[in-house]
């Protein structure tokens, strides 16, 4: 296991507090697509001789999550012209406070699973977890159908935190549910969109109709 | 060599403050495309406030006189605790550093009360102002201390920041590195800087700890400037010793690491306040809270590794 | 020998009011009031002396135990450092405001309710001063009960007022309600430990796990609601605000930590109590300090604002109490001295300041007739000296340097400190940890809300034409207020003078558990009862030295602008209000502004009540804008709760109905029944 894996899988823990605090739409965007960036890099730093499949795989990944989807996510923004800001159903503070609960109880959880010396001793579970339960966080307590994908996005994030944890033993598999990702994080698009132009449709489809791609 | 270094505390803890606020406001300048002030320029106004008379208001009692007196004394006081460059610092013992959170508060509470003295609303708006913020931030401030102080295993602030330090880093550099920035913004908030507070705007609504000493004059202003400027020094010097926490083998060199540290935490400071506009105040709470379980989160990481 | 003084003190201070009751009926003349404030000082002088006589003496004294024909009771009494320490408190408070409410309550200005007053202050302050003594559990009772109904004939001095009726009957409720959960709890205890010693050997609990935990939880509940722990703290705010001040300042400051010293008590029980016990208490202390304090700050009643600020303060010393708990849980003696240092001090300190705040607040509200906070302000200009004590108060609640808050909540965070660092990856230290932000976090807003405070009704100018009016209260307010002052001051800048006191206490408490006869159902752990030597983890000198070197840049500085503003040239001019040019009073920032950022982020849990008028138009008729910050826990869950009860049980009512007659037959089939049992069981 690589000494970068932990600092970075901070830095994305860090970044589940910044989309919960944040206001701004934009930023939700740009800090799930960081997220992706330094998700694509950790299955080639889990793996100790990766071969060059797994590097064109993250390289795939940080593509898709870190520039593709967020790129539309932005343009998306742009073109809506709908308000910037986040309109939370749950206030900042307490949705703040609600993922730093999470965070501790993934990992508290996470000393409570039977795992190999070499996980239990990383962030890797707890990481995952706690991304995931923003992921979730996000979805239920923000109303925009931009930081609903962005949401979706983070609880993938979390998951394909959670498959690194079968590189060493199936690299394959892993490859495979990378895959797999990105095809449901394409579909996840499709229906998000499809709520983008329901929510907005009423106010104004000509905008929404360059979405329909 | 030991008084010499102390000698070197107490004079840099009493000089040094006013001229770091001049490299912020030369900071600011180089950005806005001006030359700037000379950096000794917060001192010249010091002096110049104190040669000057001074006006009360019929409304003030002698609080509002009291009150840039504790807070110059207050932040001096305190500086005789915190670790400069990583040495001892002239008095240190186990839990100086609620003492020093304690002092802090000592000073803010004379400084709002001066400004209820004068019965005014803006002044009263910023003393409420002051009270809320600070109140978020001293459980971020204790929050990335407790880390310290599990991390050294020690109660007083001079073994908090001293050798050990630097172990600390490679074996839980990320609590350090959420603490670090948590403090950051502590410092900011306490020393109500950009994004908390606009020290530059004289546009009494949006104002701080500006607004809190507008009816101060004359050596009473230029007091309560100054209690400021230590205060933020202090503070500082705790953000630099826990970014530079290595030691390049003697007392000299690592005050020179040190000094060079402050200078690149003004600049940041004024950096700071050249990029970014000052948050909206409804928001100034958000960003408290945020810090405090970033700290929060240093600590959870802690939780990990025994 | 000094359990007689304290006895003869206790029957003295029961005594005191009975004078005035005969003495000048016809002509209101001040010659019962002075009696009853000579006996009560002679009372204390007493008690001071038997108290003080314990915590000198080098062999633990054996106490006095007389026969008593009561059932189960024994006139038995101790005075043991823990003792001393609640019986000193409970003397100088109590001798203090008698002094006080000479002039506060004459009875030249109250001829009717004087009397009732100084009756019942001297058998509360003899309730307490029996109670704290007692160990037999019988004789504790009945202190606590004289205690707590003298208190409810205190807080209805005016009861000519049906607000003041209102919150003696809320008062009496709780107050009954934790009798009844101490009769439980001693009623377990009989039953553990097969007798009716309360504390002191024979002592020791040897208790199943599962009676160890109810007795905490009916000792908790019991004694929480007499000293008021959040959410039990219901009847606090009313019955202080309503008593008259320097009544609040005894129940304030001494009566409300009868409870604590029932904790403390109850915490000594046990050589190892569980984890979660000590873990318990930290998080109720933390939760009671917080939302005190929040609470405290939406108050615009002054009276009423000091005694959330009671709440906030029962909290910090259940911390301590609750972190003495932990270590002995934990086998640690750190944390044993540390804690249960930080709650003994702060008990003592609370009660100084405290104190002094509502003996402050009665020269308020003597001088201007009112307690709304934003009736008043500018104070400071007619009433100096009362402004300069309540400010000293003020900065020591906060638990700032170099006043006696700071030592007692230095003690406190330096254990939460030792906490964290203790070794290993278990989580107690993490939730230690996480009670020093929130002490933090307390004392942050505590200084918020009494700067509010002393800039609302201190500073500024007067609101109203009561504040202007007001006057500086006589040498016999004023004398009590200063002499807790200085011991505010002292406590602060020379803490190493009491803390033999505290040392002495805090070695009694971790001693009691370790008697041969505390047999407990937990094995007791080697290091379980032990408390490590006061002086040793808590830096008294160094705190005197911090607080020096403080005072010396104060000196400096305040010389040094003295010396310019003497030369320099200095001009009056009207406030600085951004060029406008008739400022009044009225624009003045209010404490309820002051208080609407923090309320506001406070408001999930304080539920403040806004009526916002709705403008409309150019020239929007006068509108009245208001909010204030009702008790959450009594308007919205205890006062539901009982509507609710008194519905459910209504059809209990048939045999209330008034006949006598039918009363004598309920005691007949009583009777009848028990004879019964008895003669079945035989």
């Amino acid at each position: 296991m690589n000494a970068l894996v932990d600092p970075i899988l901070v830095l994305i823990m860090l970044l589940n507090f910044f989309v919960l605090a944040t206001s701004r739409v934009r930023a939700v965007i740009t800090a799930s697509a960081a997220q992706g960036l330094l998700l694509g890099a950790l299955p080639v730093l889990v793996q100790p001789h990766p071969g060059v499949v797994p590097v064109l795989m993250a390289l795939g990944t940080m593509a898709v999550k870190a520039a593709v989807i967020p790129w539309m996510l932005l343009r998306a923004l742009r073109e809506a012209a709908i308000r910037r800001e986040v309109e939370p159903l749950v206030g900042y503070i307490p949705s703040l406070f609600l993922c730093a609960l999470g965070t501790a109880l993934a990992l508290l959880f996470a000393r409570t699973l039977p795992l190999a010396a070499a996980h239990s001793a990383s962030l890797i579970i707890p990481g995952a977890f706690a991304t995931v339960l923003t992921g979730f966080l996000v979805l239920t307590t923000r109303r925009k159908a931009l930081t609903q994908v962005a949401g979706y996005l983070i609880l993938e994030n979390g998951i394909f935190i959670m498959g690194l944890l079968l590189v060493e033993a199936m690299p394959l598999l892993v490859e495979i549910g990378v895959l797999l990702d990105l095809l449901v994080g394409i579909f996840v698009m499709g229906i998000i969109i499809n709520h983008i132009n329901r929510e907005f449709s009423s106010l104004d489809t000509s905008h929404l109709s360059s979405l329909r791609e | 060599m030991r008084p010499a270094l102390l000698a070197l505390h107490v004079a840099t803890a009493l000089a040094l403050p006013p001229l770091l606020l001049g490299v912020v406001n030369r900071t600011k300048a180089l950005f806005a495309g001006r030359r700037g002030a000379p950096l000794l320029q917060p001192w010249l106004d010091l002096w110049r406030l104190w040669r000057k008379g001074t006006v009360f208001s019929p409304t003030t009692t002698w609080i509002f006189r009291a009150a840039p007196v504790v807070a110059v004394a207050t932040a001096l006081c305190a500086a005789l605790f915190v670790p400069l460059a990583g040495q001892t610092p002239p008095l240190s013992f186990a839990g100086d550093l609620v003492f020093v959170a304690y002092l802090f508060a000592l000073g803010r509470f004379f400084t709002i009360a001066a400004a209820l003295d004068t019965g005014s609303a803006f002044e009263g708006m910023g003393g409420a102002r002051e009270a809320t913020f600070s109140a978020l931030a001293e459980p971020a401030l204790f929050l990335g201390l407790l880390v310290l102080v599990r991390r050294s295993g020690s109660l007083s602030l001079a073994a908090m920041l001293g050798p050990g330090l630097a172990a600390s880093w490679t074996a839980a550099g990320a609590s350090l590195l959420a603490v670090l920035v948590s403090l950051v913004v502590v410092l900011l908030a306490e020393s109500s800087r950009i994004p908390f507070d606009d020290p530059n705007t004289h546009l009494e609504l949006t104002m701080i700890h500006e607004v809190m000493v507008l009816d101060h004059s004359g050596p009473t202003l230029g007091m309560a400037l100054y209690g400021a400027a230590v205060k933020m020094f202090v503070l500082g010097a705790l953000v630099v010793r826990l970014a530079l926490p290595f030691s390049l083998g003697g007392p000299w060199a690592d005050w020179a690491v040190f000094l060079a540290g402050l200078l690149a935490l003004a600049v940041l400071v004024g950096v700071v306040e050249s990029v970014m506009a000052r948050l909206r105040l409804t928001q100034v709470p958000n960003l408290l809270v945020a810090a405090c379980l970033l700290s929060f989160f240093g600590l959870l990481l802690l939780a990990r590794t025994p | 020998m000094n359990e007689a003084l304290v006895l003869g003190g206790t029957a003295l201070a029961a005594l005191s009011g009975v004078p005035g009751l005969f003495l000048d009926r016809r002509a209101p003349t001040p010659h019962g009031e002075r009696a009853a404030t000579a006996l009560l000082a002679a009372a204390a002088a007493l008690g001071v002396a038997g108290a003080a006589g314990a915590l000198l003496a080098t062999a633990p004294s054996s106490g006095l135990a007389l026969p008593w024909s009561v059932p189960g009771g024994v006139l038995a009494v101790r005075v043991d450092a823990v003792a001393a320490m609640f019986l000193l408190q409970i003397f100088v408070v109590a001798a203090l405001g008698a002094v006080y409410g000479l002039e506060y309550w004459a009875l030249r200005d109250h001829p009717d309710d004087g009397r009732k007053l100084r009756l019942f202050y001297g058998l509360m302050t003899a309730g307490m001063a029996l109670l704290v003594v007692a160990r037999n559990t019988v004789l504790f009772l009945g202190g606590w009960e004289i205690m707590a109904l003298a208190a409810f004939f205190t807080v209805t001095t005016e009861d000519r007022d049906p607000a003041v009726r209102q919150v003696g009957f809320v008062y009496l409720v709780a107050t009954r309600l934790g009798t009844l959960c101490l009769l439980a709890f001693f009623a377990l205890l009989h039953h553990a430990t097969g007798g009716f010693g309360f504390v002191g050997p024979p002592g020791g609990a040897a208790a199943s796990p599962g009676l160890a935990t109810a007795l905490f939880v009916l000792g908790v509940a019991g004694f929480g609601l007499k000293a008021g722990l959040m959410p039990l703290h219901v009847w606090l705010p009313g019955a202080h605000s309503a008593a008259p001040s320097h009544v609040s300042a005894l129940m304030s400051g001494v009566l409300i930590k009868m409870g604590i010293y029932g904790l403390v008590r109850l915490g000594a029980l046990f050589a190892d109590p569980p984890l979660w016990w000590g873990g318990t208490l930290l998080a109720l202390g933390a939760a009671s300090g917080v939302l005190g304090v929040a609470f405290a700050i939406g108050q615009h009643d002054l009276k009423r604002l000091l005694a959330y600020h009671s709440v906030e303060n029962i909290g910090i010393i259940v911390m301590g109490l609750g972190l003495a708990l932990l270590g002995r849980s934990l086998g640690r003696a750190d944390l044993v001295a540390l804690g249960l240092a930080g709650a003994l001090l702060h008990t003592w300190n609370h009660g100084l300041f405290k104190s002094l705040l509502f003996l402050g607040a009665g020269a308020v509200v003597h001088a201007t007739h009112t307690r709304e906070i934003d009736h008043l302000g500018g104070l400071a200009r007619a009433m100096p000296r009362t402004a300069a004590l309540f400010l000293v108060g003020a900065v020591a609640i906060c638990g700032l340097p170099p006043l006696n808050g700071f030592v007692s909540e230095l003690c406190v965070y330096l254990g939460l400190f030792r906490a964290v660092t203790m070794p290993g990856g278990g989580l107690a230290w993490l939730g230690a940890g996480l009670a020093a932000p929130a002490l933090a976090l307390i004392g942050a807003l505590a200084v918020a809300c009494f700067v509010k405070v002393v800039g609302a009704v201190f500073l500024g100018t007067p609101r109203t034409a009561h504040a202007a009016g007001a006057h500086e209260p006589g040498a016999r307010m004023l004398v009590p207020m200063a002499v807790l002052a200085a011991l505010c001051a002292l406590i602060g800048v020379a803490p190493a003078l009491v803390a033999p006191i505290v040392a002495r206490a805090v070695d009694a408490w971790a001693a009691f558990a370790l008697t041969p006869a505390a047999a407990t159902a937990v094995a007791p752990s080697a290091a379980g009862g032990v408390a490590a030597p006061l002086a040793d983890v808590v830096p008294f000198g160094w705190i005197s030295v911090a607080s020096a070197a403080l005072i010396a840049f104060l000196a400096a500085g305040g010389w040094a602008l003295r010396a310019r503003l003497r030369t320099a040239p200095t001009a009056v001019a009207p406030t600085w209000d951004c060029g406008y040019a008739a400022p009044t009073p009225r624009m003045q920032y209010t404490s309820s502004s002051f208080a609407q950022m923090l309320v506001g982020l406070f408001g999930w849990a304080l539920r403040p009540q806004t009526h916002t008028p709705h403008l409309a138009g150019l020239f929007p008729h006068k509108a009245h804008f208001q909010s204030h910050v009702p008790d959450a826990v009594l308007d919205r869950a205890a006062l539901p709760a009982a509507a609710r009860a008194a519905r459910a049980l209504g059809w209990f009512r048939w045999m209330q109905h008034g006949s006598i007659h039918a009363y004598l037959v309920y005691v007949l089939v009583t009777l009848l029944v028990l004879l019964l049992w008895r003669g079945a069981l035989a």
